[in-house]
């Protein structure tokens, strides 16, 4: 650790040479909302959630380095909005039906909205025709409910050493796809114990036969809100 | 005494007694969940009933919603007669307040919304194992369906959204209280579900 | 295996021996693929795959990015009309609809024979004489009500591209106003010869001196560019020239490409020598694919002439060379962290800035990419001296700009003008008359009222790439605002959030608008996608996909109060239609089967 610090909502954050403002002000238990940020992969800031206004210019945070004496905004109604519209943006490109989604309570994107307070997805949907991947025996892919985050594929180029998931196509038509002849989760070689079987903040890649054994209303984000639980040190999951 | 009931009922009584607040709600293609959730605010409706009078609504029999000051709609736009109760709703109330994930994102009946409506017509009425054989019905009573199914944002503008499935009696009273008091509904990050 | 498979596996083969199973050469190994096989088969796809030890879903990620790439068969003619406002504007849609009327098929879809597709694509770059075409990639230009029906029949009758008639191929420079730099004639190697007289650092200092800013639009300024390339860590270095010329209603870099190519591979080869790289590559955009064969032809003839490749004239240890890199459909690529992505192979999405190309650039080398135009002029300054350079333009913006000339005027075409040329004199000067508005630097740029005629072509005025499209008062600024928007939402990369989804939800609000559904509601949503666009988006791509929206709005207002003719909010879908299936479907045309219009 050196002695450099940055002023988060004028909270002096020390950091250590390299860090970007997110891992720092994680590291000192303050929270910025994230999606496709996570501690233990490269981060590469596309979904712009966790976006802070650093003198003066939006930035994301996850892949800004921090600065001596730079000035963070982050708790702020200005800044919240445009966060807002960004994750009512995820909610309306994709097809997200939390009433009947296993992940809902631990769904990141749901909690998130909770956070900034989102009451409705505020667009038009696009409500796209997109595929549910069954083939594999102990997961189910819903490409419904995929955000495009890339953590998946982050994980499993850097951490499972595989390349089970990538993004193909371009624009709005960006979409998750698998690493095999057929296309289908089944013919690859994802395994259970994959890092990326684990990093879903949705509900995209689900374990089978897991449905409902923690009973909606107990799970992680209905016990805490998402800015105790994910402020930092190891992921919550 | 509910502490949010003892706020409304003394700003009841610290003012001359004001002519109730009128207050429709319907349900389009939702499931009356939402309805039962409110419902479910118990003794408490008793308190609302002091304050409000409901017109069209479940609970009044009232077929055509007239002037209100408050409508509240559960459920989403899927079909013709859907588009026309939400219209007079709109016209007739001078808030319109979405409830529910069904009036907010379409819910459980806008998952149709990937397959044409016609493989959708044709599987219901025509091919299913079972059926007469009587072909998609065509009786003028019955309301058209529309090719996809709307929340409530895209086909009238809507003032406020109470998200859930259903929404807990909680929230439903608290907004109440809040709108009925003259206060901007807050909507608390502790609160919001929207499962 | 059928014989035809077997066939094309060999050519696959023999494309993938070519680029010696390069990761790195992905991206043209499956352009060569798509050139010869009319599209990449999953049989390609497994060769490239095990060829170049990638996973499958690597390929298919690349191949998915750009839009000349086919995972499905698209037709063995492959049309495409270049989409741009001015084509718009000399007659490019009524001319597919011709097309596709002809030719018995749908825009988008593959004729039922397998025999040829007709769509749109962003500009083709042919804007002084549109409208454009690419038929395989090849581009056309001119094109004419007859031209289409020609085509139509060569089609029909399946006559090789190659036996079309050449004139259909014919492409003008139409060089209106010639200054330094088009005037210039270049001796090739005589910039060379001279930057050798100076020594690299002193050749470094003439470039510093000219104060020479990019010509691809941000103005940096090329010394200081390559200044800290060459002071950079770093084992090896690049040179790259940015010819992605992307920008809707620009096509200076293709007359330069065609008619210049010495001055501009001569400024590479001197950039070169004064960064020390050995390596160079020409980023030549996919709807420019017309040029490779003469490109290829300069850079043969200049290695004959030992002006590239080892010893360059006759000095000893000074080896460089160029390659030419072909881009396929993708404007994002003009960024220039987009198109080191892309010439490693990879899809063009923009990397996270810092660290910039100088230092973390081709395969995270030092590299320096500069613009076509931005190349020319360093052979020029290193001929003439960066003194005598910066005695042209403005203090601020030394030397002369190509402007692209097009839209309502009479000669539209090249343009070179020194900076500080008012907007008034490029007008006066091709011909405009009643102008409304012009477009300056394509629709990421500026959109400029009559009241703003006086102000000046310069950084430190009006900065441009150089597009300069002129609309005369017959022209709906609302249409040429949704057309930019249009074409913002079909480039967009769609790494971020705000821009993968917000150009998309401003293109809805504009075919609302368009629609005749608009309300004072949708124009504040408007505004609000705008900012969100401009503050959060990853690239400049997000952020000035709002540009066109924000000038019009600003300066043309009643182009979009006509269109709100609403009150209050409507939907953007229409309701009665919305119930046709149904109708359809049980028959009924009662008056409980329709829904009205809202009022």
């Amino acid at each position: 650790m050196s002695d450099s610090c940055f002023s988060l909502d004028g909270a002096s954050i020390a950091f250590a040479a390299g860090q970007t403002i997110l891992q720092a002000a994680m590291d000192a238990g303050h929270y910025i909302p994230h999606l496709c940020f996570h501690p233990e992969l490269k981060p590469h800031g596309s979904c712009k959630v966790c976006s802070v206004r650093v003198d003066g210019n939006m930035m994301a945070s996850c892949t800004t380095p921090a600065r001596q004496g730079m000035k963070v905004e982050s708790a702020t109604t200005e800044v919240d909005d445009q966060r807002r519209a960004v994750v009512q943006m995820l909610f309306v490109e994709g097809n997200h039906f939390c009433p009947s989604c296993e992940q809902s309570g631990r769904c990141k994107l749901q909690a998130t909205a909770y956070e900034l307070q989102m009451t409705s997805p505020h667009f038009d949907h696009f409500f796209p025709d997109r595929a549910v991947d069954a083939s594999h025996p102990d997961f189910l892919l819903d490409f419904n409910r995929c955000i495009l985050c890339s953590l998946c594929v982050r994980a499993s180029r850097d951490v499972d050493q595989k390349a089970v998931f990538g993004l193909a196509g371009r624009g709005i038509g960006t979409r998750l796809i698998v690493n095999s002849e057929s296309g289908r989760l089944g013919d690859s070689d994802f395994a259970a114990t994959d890092k990326a079987a684990q990093v879903c903040p949705v509900g995209a890649i689900l374990r089978k036969r897991q449905g409902f054994n923690v009973p909606i209303g107990q799970r992680t984000y209905d016990v805490a809100p998402i800015r105790e639980s994910d402020r930092g040190g190891p992921e919550k999951r | 005494m509910n502490p949010i009931a003892a706020d409304l009922k003394s700003a009841d009584m610290d003012t001359p007694r004001k002519p109730k607040v009128r207050i429709a709600t319907t349900s389009l293609a939702g499931c009356f969940g939402c309805h039962m959730s409110f419902l479910d605010i118990d003794e408490r409706l008793v308190a609302l009933l002091e304050l409000v009078e409901f017109d069209r609504s479940p609970l009044t029999d009232i077929k055509v919603c007239g002037p209100c000051e408050i409508g509240i709609i559960e459920g989403g736009v899927c079909n013709a007669e859907n588009v026309h109760v939400l219209r007079t709703f709109r016209e007739q109330c001078t808030t319109l307040v979405a409830i529910g994930a069904c009036a907010i994102n379409g819910g459980l009946p806008a998952q149709r919304n990937h397959l044409p409506l016609a493989t959708l017509l044709q599987e219901v009425y025509t091919t299913r194992p079972g059926l007469a054989h009587g072909g998609i019905p065509n009786d003028p009573e019955l309301p058209l369906p529309l090719h996809k199914v709307h929340p409530l944002h895209e086909v009238v503008k809507v003032d406020y959204f109470i998200p859930g499935c259903p929404p807990s009696a909680e929230v439903i009273w608290t907004f109440l209280s809040d709108l009925l008091a003259g206060r901007a509904p807050a909507s608390d990050r502790r609160t919001i579900h929207f499962d | 295996m059928s014989t035809a498979t077997g066939m094309q596996a060999a050519r696959v083969n023999e494309i993938v021996a070519r680029y010696q199973a390069k990761p790195a050469s992905l991206l043209q190994i499956l352009r060569e693929v798509q050139e010869c096989c009319d599209w990449i088969s999953p049989e390609s796809v497994g060769i490239v795959s095990r060829a170049l030890q990638l996973p499958r879903l690597k390929i298919e990620a690349v191949a998915t990015f750009y839009s000349f790439l086919y995972l499905q068969p698209r037709g063995r003619y492959r049309v495409l009309f270049s989409d741009n406002i001015t084509d718009h504007m000399a007659g490019s849609r009524e001319l597919l609809e011709q097309m596709c009327k002809r030719l018995w098929i749908e825009k988008g879809k593959v004729s039922e024979d397998g025999l040829v597709s007709v769509d749109t694509t962003s500009c083709t770059g042919m804007c002084d004489q549109g409208p454009g075409m690419l038929v395989n990639n090849i581009a056309l230009a001119g094109l004419s009500a007859e031209r289409v029906d020609a085509i139509c029949d060569l089609i029909t009758d399946q006559v090789p591209i190659a036996a079309w008639p050449s004139a259909f191929f014919a492409v003008e420079d139409n060089i209106r106003r010639r200054d330094i730099l088009l005037k210039a004639e270049a001796v090739p190697g005589a910039a060379l010869q001279a930057a050798f007289a100076r020594g690299a650092e002193a050749t470094l200092r003439e470039i510093l001196q000219s104060k020479l800013r990019g010509r691809g639009g941000a103005g940096f300024s090329a010394g200081t560019k390559w200044e800290s390339c060459r002071n950079a860590q770093g084992d090896t270095r690049y040179v790259v020239c940015n010819a992605d010329e992307g920008e809707p209603g620009t096509f200076k870099d293709r007359v330069l490409l065609h008619s210049h190519a010495d001055a501009v591979i001569e400024g590479m080869t001197v950039c070169a020598y004064v960064i020390g790289a050995r390596r160079g590559f020409l980023y030549l955009r996919g709807e420019y694919r017309y040029l490779l064969d003469a490109l290829l032809a300069v850079l043969a003839r200049r290695r004959g002439q030992r002006l590239l490749g080892e010893d360059i004239a006759g000095r000893e240890g000074f080896d460089f060379d160029i390659e030419i890199h072909l881009g396929a459909g993708a404007y994002v690529c003009g960024e220039e962290s987009a198109l080191i992505e892309s010439l490693e192979g990879k899809r063009g999405t923009p990397r996270n800035r810092p660290p910039y190309p100088v230092t973390h650039g081709y395969l995270d080398q030092p590299t320096v990419v500069n613009n076509v135009e931005t190349f020319a002029a360093c052979r020029l300054i290193a001929e003439r001296g960066g003194e005598w350079y910066a005695r042209h333009g403005t203090p601020e913006s030394s030397g002369t700009k190509l402007l692209s000339v097009s839209g309502d005027c009479g000669r539209p075409g090249i343009y070179e003008f020194p900076f500080g040329v008012t907007v008034r004199e490029v007008l006066n000067e091709c011909g405009a008359r009643n102008t409304q508005a012009v477009q300056i630097s394509g629709p990421s740029g500026i959109c400029l009222a009559p009241d703003e005629f006086s102000r000046r072509i310069a950084f430190e005025d009006i900065p441009t790439a150089g597009a300069f499209m002129i609309f005369d008062r017959r022209r709906d600024m609302f249409e040429v605002a949704r057309n930019f928007v249009d074409f913002f939402k079909h480039e967009s990369c769609g790494f971020c959030t705000p821009c993968r989804v917000g150009t998309s939800l401003l293109s809805n609000l504009m075919a609302k608008l368009h629609g005749g559904r608009g309300s004072p509601y949708d124009f504040a949503e408007i505004e609000k996608l705008n900012i969100y666009l401009q503050t959060l988006s990853h690239c400049g791509l997000g952020h000035s996909a709002c540009n066109p929206v924000l000038h019009t709005i600003a300066k043309f207002r009643p182009a979009y109060a006509s269109r709100l003719v609403h009150h209050e909010f409507v939907p953007a879908f229409d309701l009665d239609r919305a119930l046709s299936t149904a109708r359809q479907m049980t028959g009924r045309d009662d008056s409980g089967a329709h829904l009205k219009e809202d009022t």
